[in-house]
């Protein structure tokens, strides 16, 4: 093969690279469009790095190569004898380190700037479940909201049963909600395994590690949706737990804290009331597919060993308080959480009366919010 | 010249690796099993064990009778220097791996786990002092003291390290019955070592109610404890084969790499032990 | 020069020890170093195969949005057991058997120093492989906590993961001892007038990789020790309500796992350093720094572990300790790069099969080398931390830097090994298809990265489904060019044209003293070496 071609093969894919990057959407090929200050360091940094980096490799490869066309035997080359140049040697130390340090300089500030979480306006808390994200408003304005975000990419899409949706795998039934251009302290923490909290538009990406909190923060400046990942292997469907952020208006955002604001409001009342066995069942049954049914099944049968079959379970069928209290704290060293931090009493009592009724558990008997607060007790 | 044209002794083809190889599967297997609760378990399991002691008597049992047959030059001794001392280098860095779990933990982990945000949001009230079983401690223990048993057998592995240097001397010397002695001696205070330190543990669990669960205290605290335990007892083994082997007629003051091996290796448990008792008991 | 004071085989005294064991109780019993490099060979192959159908099911599964191949959990699995198999079981074991084969060759050396527990040191291997391999087959399936098995993940597997913890304790030993047994062969059986200055620089990279081994082999048993006591004596080791902390799980692990991808790469370095002479009929530039570099990289690389946790929440001053250290690494490497650079220049080159994979290892490592730099920006990394763009960063190091560096070596030595010339066009062919298919599968995952796709996803966003289709389809392609190089070796063993004792114009070395292929024994009594 001839030298043009091998020269070819080896800067095909650079090649490749350059030209599909021309003519597409840059988000594709390179980071995702920044809309922090943050993100926006991070990305000239980036294109900084490849720059400085793709000159050196351009510069010894030319060298190379040009040695690999002119200094063949098969052109009459004679080897010359030389092995050392200390000159040359140093030099090669040197120039090295002094690069090293023009790209450490911006990094270093980045760092610094990134670490400074001081000062927030509002604060939330994030905590990663296996699957999923709770978000609890710790201050600033909307301070007291809490929920849930499941992916609600339905099965069906992910089982090719039904065409997927522009947002697929990175779509929540509850987004955080910001206002545009507050700082935003997030603190980050899990239940069970380490997540990780990303969001690429906003540059953060913070580990949500079980037993301790972290933080980072971001300041978006352009009103819109932001969507990431967990980004932390945390197990079966670590896939399949999205983040998405709508930054939105102050005006927007004191209208969704309000609406928050009386749903909690609502839930209390949920809480205290007296319900039927029907309302419990058909309440349990989305609470069921929200949170259960990843492991459990949606029939029920779990996926044995480690997710047990709950029709017919022995507990399931047994006495009410063994199951409140181990859905409310979980099983120890398995992938059963503590439920009790995740859902409201009304929320617990319903799934528990569900799953005590559905398939072929059949104790007709319903399980009331109170008892579940009860079993918060001990 | 002679030194350069020595043969390096090459042994010939072994079955005992295969068996050692094979001991270790069963073991692995078989510890696999039994942790998760499966009948065969702990047969697989001690069949193991008992291969891998068929294997290292067999296998030890010909180096020793190599080595008695004179096939073993200067170099060959030489190799065996240098492979002791970077075996032990490797327990080094075993050990390592478990006092920089107790430092981590010491120094930072549970500091952190009592400021800031960590004791404001999740640990509200927790102190972090050592001894200390975390955040979510459900039962008190008592921690271990320095100044009774643990220093006991400070001193009891200090003078093992004496006699073991007389008994050496004694070697050296052409004294057998020193020799002999001091090597028995040393025997002697392993044992009781171990004798005390079972002691130990059984007054942890039913007296102090310090267990290998009783947070991160208990478990840092067995299993350094335990794993300096496990060497101990392995040196003594290594150091009675000594003994029979000094009684069997072998070693003189030229060669004697076996009993220096096992010396050393007694040595780094002595010296492994001394950080244990400042780092784990008494600090 | 070398030249050789008197008949490296030892005709005279009649080979005694020519009446071992015969067939299968040969390889099972066997006390010699080229036996034992060739079971290395074969195990690793082997293991590459397995871990390369992993990959190729993985790949499958991404080549389309959406789950069609095998169910989540599954996948886990099998990325934790690609990983596994692929760097302990195909890329260590492989380099292992090279310094079986070629230490005591290249040092005049008549064994390794310990050949009966360097039999020992290879069969533990396949028992190992069995824990790890089978532990696909018990109840809950084999573990699918990733290859770096973080807690509290791995405190949550099954059985497998258990198996799987074992199998790395075997694997230790296995490599503790091999390490020390390369330390000790080189350290203490080189021939007279072979001081360490004029050693191959293959014993020198192994040398300070073996090093590497025994400083931390022993502290991932540690890790993984912990891990099961965690899982089942009720220790608190990795656990915040016990006191433990998860994130000291990975800094001992990375305490590991950073050198770790240096034992991988350090004999890669060695082996291109004797090829790349070789061809362009020049001796090596900077011997001296080469060595130094080596060892420069294999210090630096203790203090490097935390750029594996830029995301963890480390505090700013941390963070930026370990960006500045690991940055440093691009010099002693650059040294290497810009070194071999040099030996080429005014060389007189020729491209046979060796040359071709070492040319193009130096090119695509590179690649690697700088996307690492790239990771080791810590706010970069924030944005690609546990993306493709890592997938693609280690890849290219590994697969083009560890891989390719080994069949360079097979290349290259197999005519020593064998006695007959590997197929040139088939190793051409073989290189060629594997620099292609290799570039078609792994460049696209630096998009892929960049532009928000993590790893260990059985499924991802449709933004992602054209680069991740044109991977699949390279990764296909790869694996069938590797079939290419097992036609080479069975036909080299078989036959082909007759290899002679220097079977490359340009090579140098006591390795090729001896006739080709190597006798069972050589070196018996010790050469004189006048370099
Ligand atoms: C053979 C294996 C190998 C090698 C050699 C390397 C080499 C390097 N690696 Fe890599 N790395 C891995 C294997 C390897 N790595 C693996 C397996 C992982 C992922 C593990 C996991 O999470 O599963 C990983 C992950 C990884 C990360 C973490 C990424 C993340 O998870 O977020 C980082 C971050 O700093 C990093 C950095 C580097 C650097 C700086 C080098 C340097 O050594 C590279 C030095 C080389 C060069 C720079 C090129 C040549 C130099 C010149 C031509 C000189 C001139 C250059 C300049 C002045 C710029 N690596
Ligand atoms: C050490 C070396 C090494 C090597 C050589 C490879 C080789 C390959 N790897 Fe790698 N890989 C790792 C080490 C390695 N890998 C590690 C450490 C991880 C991280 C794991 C983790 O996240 O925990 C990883 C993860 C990883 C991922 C990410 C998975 C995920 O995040 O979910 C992917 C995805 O594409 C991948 C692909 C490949 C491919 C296509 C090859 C190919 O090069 C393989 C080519 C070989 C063959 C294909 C086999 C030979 C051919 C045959 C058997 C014939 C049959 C072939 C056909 C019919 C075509 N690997
Ligand atoms: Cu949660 Cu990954
Ligand atoms: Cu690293």
């Amino acid at each position: 093969m001839g030298f043009a071609s091998r020269i070819t093969a080896s800067a095909l894919p650079i090649a490749y690279a350059a030209c599909v990057s021309a003519q597409d959407a840059p988000s594709r090929y390179n980071l995702q469009p920044p809309v922090t200050g943050i993100a926006t360091e991070i990305y000239s940094m980036h294109t900084l790095m490849l720059i400085i980096c793709l000159v050196i490799f351009v510069g010894v490869f030319g060298v190379m190569f040009w040695s690999v066309i002119h200094h063949r035997k098969s052109r009459g080359a004679v080897a010359a004898n030389f092995h050392e140049n200390t000159a040359v040697e140093i030099a090669w130390t040197v120039v090295p380190i002094l690069i090293l340090l023009g790209m450490a300089w911006p990094a270093t500030k980045t760092v610094i700037a990134m670490k400074d979480t001081s000062s927030p306006d509002i604060t939330i808390k994030a905590t990663g479940y296996q699957w999923k994200w709770g978000y609890d408003y710790l201050q600033g304005e909307g301070e007291g909201i809490r929920f849930l975000s499941n992916a609600s990419t339905p099965r069906e899409q992910i089982e090719g049963k039904a065409e997927k949706g522009a947002h697929y795998l990175l779509e929540v039934d509850n987004p955080v909600v910001v206002p545009v251009g507050k700082k935003v302290r997030v603190l980050t923490t899990a239940a069970d395994v380490i997540h990780s909290w990303w969001v690429p538009a906003f540059g953060v990406k913070q580990d949500a590690i079980p037993g301790f909190i972290r933080d980072t923060w971001f300041r978006a400046e352009q009103e819109g949706i932001y969507r990431g990942n967990c980004a932390e292997l945390c197990g079966k469907d670590h896939g399949f737990m999205p983040i998405e952020v709508h930054v939105v208006s102050a005006e927007r955002y004191s209208a969704w804290v309000q609406g928050r604001l009386a749903l909690t409001a609502a839930a209390k009342v949920d809480d205290a009331r007296e319900w039927g066995l029907g309302e419990l069942v058909e309440r349990g049954r989305v609470v069921f597919e929200a949170n259960c049914a990843a492991c459990h099944q949606a029939d029920g049968k779990g996926l044995p060993p480690a997710f047990p079959a709950l029709d017919g379970s022995p507990l399931v069928q047994g006495d009410k308080a063994a199951q409140i209290d181990l859905v409310l704290k979980g099983k120890q060293g398995t992938a059963m959480m503590a439920f009790g931090a995740q859902l409201s009493d009304a929320d617990l009592a319903a799934v528990i009366t569900y799953t005590r009724n559905a398939w072929s558990n059949v104790s007709g008997e319903a399980v009331q919010p109170v008892e579940v607060a009860a079993g918060r007790g001990n | 010249m002679s030194e350069t044209l020595e043969r390096y002794f090459v042994p010939e083809p072994s079955k005992f690796p295969i068996f050692g190889s094979v001991a270790l599967l069963l073991f692995g297997t078989g510890a696999a099993l039994w942790l998760n609760k499966v009948g065969a378990g702990p047969w697989l399991f001690f069949a193991g064990i008992a291969i891998l002691i068929y294997m290292l008597f067999g296998w030890f049992g010909q180096v020793v009778r190599e080595s008695q047959g004179g096939h073993y030059g200067k170099r060959v001794d030489v190799s065996f220097r240098w492979s002791m001392g970077w075996f032990i280098f490797s327990e080094v860095m075993f050990f390592a791996a478990f006092f920089g779990a107790l430092f981590y933990v010491r120094v930072l982990a549970l500091p952190w786990l009592s400021t800031g945000d960590n004791e404001a949001v999740l640990w509200q009230g927790f102190s972090g002092e050592w001894p200390s079983a975390g955040p979510r401690a459900h039962e008190a223990f008592t921690p271990m003291g320095a100044w009774g048993i643990p220093a006991i057998n400070t001193l009891i592995l200090l003078t093992s390290g004496v006699t073991l240097t007389w008994a050496h001397y004694g070697l050296l010397g052409g004294r057998r019955g020193q020799l002999k002695l001091g090597l028995f001696l040393t025997i002697l205070l392993g044992a009781i070592f171990i004798g005390l330190q079972a002691y130990e543990y059984l007054h942890a669990y039913v007296d102090l109610n310090l267990r290998l669960d009783s947070g991160i205290y208990g478990s840092t605290f067995y299993l350094l404890t335990g794993f300096h335990g496990l060497h101990v007892t392995v040196g003594a083994i290594m150091l009675t084969v000594m003994l029979f082997r000094v009684f069997a007629g072998h070693f003189d003051a030229e060669h004697h790499f076996g009993f220096e091996a096992a010396a050393w290796y007694w040595h780094f448990v002595d010296v492994v032990w001394l950080f244990l008792f400042v780092v784990v008991y008494w600090l | 020069m070398t030249t050789l004071t008197h008949d490296p085989i030892d005709t005279a005294s009649g080979h005694s020890h020519a009446h071992g064991p015969t067939g299968l109780m040969r390889w099972i019993t066997t006390t010699n170093h080229k036996d034992i490099g060739t079971m290395y060979m074969i195990f690793s192959f082997i293991m590459f195969l397995s871990g390369g159908v992993m990959a190729l099911t993985i790949r499958a599964e991404l080549f389309q949005p959406g789950l069609q191949v095998v169910e989540p959990e599954f996948f886990n699995q099998l990325t934790t057991m690609h990983g596994l198999v692929m760097v302990f079981g195909a890329i260590m074991p492989a380099f292992v058997g090279f310094a079986n084969w070629m230490v005591p060759l290249m040092i005049g050396a008549s064994d390794m120093a310990f050949a009966r527990m360097n039999n020992w040191s290879f069969w533990l291997l396949p028992p190992a492989a069995i824990l790890l391999l089978g532990s696909f087959f018990v109840p809950g399936g084999a573990t699918a906590a990733g290859w770096t098995l973080y807690a509290p993940l791995s405190v949550q597997m099954g059985m497998g993961m258990d198996l799987a913890i074992f199998a790395i304790h075997i694997m230790g030993i296995s490599s503790i001892m091999g390490a020390i047994n390369i330390v000790v062969t080189i350290l203490n059986m080189r021939a007279p007038g072979m001081t360490m200055m004029k050693m191959p620089l293959f014993c020198w990279t192994w040398l300070i990789t073996a090093y590497l081994l025994i400083a931390v082999m022993p502290v991932l048993a540690g890790a993984v020790t912990m891990i099961l006591t965690d899982r089942h004596f009720g220790t608190s080791f990795f656990n915040a309500a016990g006191g433990g902390d998860p994130v000291m799980y990975q800094h001992i692990f990375w305490f590991f796992g950073h050198p770790e991808v240096y034992i991988m790469i350090l004999p890669a370095f060695g082996i291109v350093s004797q090829i790349i002479p070789t061809f362009a009929r020049k001796p090596l530039f900077g011997y001296a720094s080469m060595v130094y570099a080596t060892a420069s990289i294999a210090i630096l690389s203790f203090v490097v572990w935390a750029h594996h946790m830029f995301t963890t929440g480390m505090p700013a001053a941390g963070q930026l300790f370990f960006m500045y250290a690991t940055m440093l690494i691009a010099v002693p490497t650059g040294v290497k790069v810009f070194n071999w650079v040099a030996t080429m220049w005014r060389g007189s080159m020729t491209f046979e099969s060796p040359m071709l994979w070492a040319t193009g290892f130096i090119f695509v490592f590179t690649m690697g080398g700088f996307t690492g730099l790239i990771c080791a920006i810590a706010p970069i990394d924030i944005q690609v931390q546990d993306t493709y763009y890592v997938v693609a960063h280690f890849h290219y190091v590994l697969v083009a830097g560890s891989l390719f560096a080994l069949f360079a070596g097979a290349y290259y030595w197999l005519p020593k090994w064998t006695g007959h010339m590997p197929n040139e066009f088939l190793g051409k062919l073989h290189f060629w298809c594997s620099i292609v298919f290799f570039n078609i599968t792994f460049f696209p995952m630096h998009f892929l990265g960049l532009a928000g796709m993590p790893r260990r996803i059985p499924d991802y966003a449709l933004q992602f489904a054209d680069f991740n289709a044109l991977a699949t389809i390279g990764a296909f392609g790869f694996g069938l060019s590797q079939l290419i190089f097992l036609v080479v070796v069975v036909k080299c063993v078989r036959g082909g044209e007759k290899a002679e004792a220097q079977s490359w114009e340009g090579a140098e070395g006591l390795e090729w003293t001896v006739p080709s292929p190597a006798p069972h024994h050589t070196f018996e009594d010790a050469p004189v070496f006048k370099g």
